[in-house]
């Protein structure tokens, strides 16, 4: 089979964990909340989605746990931030930090686990195809679910009412306090939602994609999709092609080893990382493009009356 | 129903309350899980809150960790007061470790003793280069200081496991990725004998009453908080934001980067890839629990550590996984952002349909 075939099966499949994440934390800073938690929430779904499987044998019951997971604890985050006021960056953080603490000391019992025999997908007709069959048809369901999550949020966010609405409250919750919308409540769904997408990417990583439970396994990703909604200047579409930029940055990593290139891996396990820094600041350049896209009120607390 | 009415101004008694109260709900919470677990509660906590304070030995142990903690939350303090979020004190601290690693690797046995004060410095500066990167990509490119420090943690702990896999590895240490055990001229001298607490917690100390001085009686630590307070009163009086940017980082890339120097040339002795302990993320809750004031943040560090080696005790006598402390850790600092909403709202109860 071809290598780039399965270079580019592989980017599609870990760019799915990014991009979900990243869709995610997108609708919730579409609505003005920046939720650093992004790293623990995942961690805490990727443990609950792998516990769910190996006590269910069921795939939808650990992506349903994860998610679960992700917009539990995400509420949680929210009701802080939203109602009591609290400091968004430090709220994050510390979700975050109780995040991995807590998503290893459940895990402990897990680490030994293995689960079932993982299925094998393929398209009718289109999985047969000779080259772009086993590059693009072959995936996990959840990989077609995120592009088509991602063109409907494109939907939802610029074509509906419900969109509208959300953009309004994270750029002005005054005025949409003022037309009498509960700006506090759709923040918290938006919230819950970025945390159940999350989730979603945490199950994924740990049921689908390893499959396996080691601690700290999300190893960054949380962090690099938070940095991918600001690359995508909260583009959905723009979110979903970092995000396989990004995928076959890990890939390419791996490649390059597998092929012999003569470079310590631990600067080819380093690349994501330097490269999020090197997007960064490539889109961050120009302050005024970056404060034209960004949601007006993000990172803002709001009290009503 | 429960509302929260704003204060005219911040309450006093709160400020000091709310980290208490936020203590005495992680306890609470602490002691839930413990029953979850069936183990027992009062066992547990008397591994967290009793044990660390035993004897002399302990004592030296709770000095040991509460060091680097409280040296990265003093720099960190000075961050968070100028609204400058460095979340990224962990790479810091490794790449202070590596640079005084390296120091200390070039030492011989008839080495004289300053190589000691060389090696701190090459930590500090090691420190305050990576922090200066952050300082850097923020003052020239705008780039969000959060994510490229936090991006520069797993890129610090790349560079050092590439040097204790590759150019450093010890030649005579059965393949185990890890230095040579550095020489013993370069060992940070002893507080006193019988403990492993050494020199560092002067120097900590010592930070604290420098932070202490420059925070509240200079004219420069005055400028560098009004920028995180009050931006555009900042703006008018001309304080420049870049400096107070600058000055953060490098002062807490800094601190850092000693911590880091501390530990490898004193408790650990050697580079591993177990260098990196957490300290730089717990020193974040550190900072915020000691309300980033130097005294406060004294007293949180030796919280800390008391639960760094109450989760080491834990599973040692009672089976608990270690993590636990983690755990603890975020519960901390989740009760008092939650605590302190009581600074600056009061609980007002209102009946149903009143405003």
């Amino acid at each position: 089979m071809d290598t780039y075939a399965l270079l580019l099966a592989a980017t599609l499949n870990a760019g799915t964990v990014l991009a979900l994440a990243a869709l995610g934390l997108l609708i919730n800073e579409k609505a003005g909340v920046v939720n650093l938690g992004a790293e623990g929430m995942m961690l805490c779904a990727a443990i609950a989605g792998f516990a769910a499987v190996v006590h269910t044998g069921s795939d939808l019951a650990g992506f349903a746990a994860g998610m679960a997971a992700g917009a539990a604890l995400a509420a949680v985050f929210g009701v802080l931030v939203i109602w009591l006021g609290t400091n968004q960056y430090a709220t994050g953080l510390a979700l975050s930090l109780f995040g991995v603490g807590f998503s290893a000391f459940v895990g402990i019992a897990y680490t030994q686990e293995k689960l079932p025999e993982r299925l094998s997908f393929s398209w009718p007709i289109l999985g047969d195809m000779a080259w772009l069959g086993p590059a693009l048809f072959r995936q996990h369901p959840v990989v077609y679910l995120t592009i088509a999550m991602a063109l409907a949020l494109v939907w939802l966010l610029y074509r509906t009412r419900t969109g509208l609405v959300l953009r309004a409250v994270g750029e002005s919750p005054h005025s949409a306090h003022a037309l009498g919308y509960p700006v506090r409540g759709i923040r918290l769904l938006a919230v819950m939602a970025g945390g159940a997408l999350c989730g979603l990417a945490g199950a994924y990583l740990s049921v689908i994609y390893t499959p396996l439970w080691v601690e700290g396994m999300v190893a960054g990703r949380g962090w690099i999709a938070l940095a991918l909604t600001t690359f995508a200047t909260w583009r959905p579409a723009r979110v979903l092609l970092g995000a396989y930029l990004f995928g076959g940055l890990t890939m390419l990593q791996f490649h390059l080893q597998s092929a012999g290139v003569q470079i310590a891996s631990e600067w080819l396990t380093a690349l994501p990382y330097v490269a999020t820094i090197v997007v960064l600041v490539l889109i961050s350049r120009n302050p005024t493009w970056i404060r034209v896209n960004m949601p007006a009120s993000l990172g803002k607390p709001f009290h009503p009356g | 129903m429960l509302r929260l009415e704003p204060r005219p101004g911040a309450s006093r008694l709160w400020t000091y309350a709310s980290p208490l109260l936020a203590i005495a709900l992680t306890v609470g919470l602490g002691v839930l899980i413990f029953l979850a677990l069936d183990k027992d509660p009062v066992r547990a906590l008397q591994m967290f809150f009793w044990e660390p304070l035993k004897s002399k030995y302990a004592i030296g142990e709770l000095m040991v960790k509460a060091t680097p903690l409280l040296l990265i939350a003093l720099g960190l303090s000075l961050c968070f007061r100028s609204n400058v979020w460095n979340i990224g004190a962990e790479g810091q601290f490794v790449i202070g470790a590596v640079c005084a690693g390296g120091v200390a690797l070039l030492a011989a046995k008839d080495t004289g003793g300053w190589i000691v004060p060389a090696l701190l410095l090459a930590g500090v500066l090691g420190g305050m280069a990576w922090a200066g990167l952050t300082a850097l990509l923020r003052d020239r490119f705008n780039a969000n200081e959060i994510l490229v420090s936090l991006m520069l943690v797993y890129v610090a702990i790349m560079v050092l496991t590439y040097m204790v896999h590759g150019p450093w590895k010890d030649p005579a240490g059965f393949n185990f990725p890890q230095s040579k055990t550095f020489e013993s001229v370069t060992k940070i001298p002893r507080l006193m004998s019988g403990s492993r607490a050494n020199i560092g917690v002067m120097l900590a100390l010592a930070g604290a009453v420098v932070l202490w001085i420059y925070l509240f009686r200079t004219r420069a630590g005055f400028a560098q908080q009004v920028g995180g307070l009050a931006p555009a009163a900042a703006r008018y009086a001309g304080f420049s934001s870049r400096r107070a940017l600058w000055v953060a980082l490098l002062v807490s890339g800094g601190t850092a980067g000693l911590a880091g120097a501390l530990e490898v040339a004193g408790p650990i002795g050697q580079l591993t890839p177990y260098v990196p302990a957490g300290y730089g993320f717990a020193a974040i809750i550190v900072a915020f629990v000691g309300r980033l004031h130097p005294g406060g943040m004294v007293l949180s560090a030796i919280l800390m550590s008391m639960f760094y080696i109450g989760g080491e005790l834990a599973q040692s006598r009672m089976g608990l996984p270690r993590s636990i402390t983690g755990v603890f850790q975020g519960l901390l600092l989740f009760c008092l952002l939650a605590c302190d909403t009581l600074v600056a709202y009061r609980l007002r109860w209102m009946p149903k349909g009143g405003r």
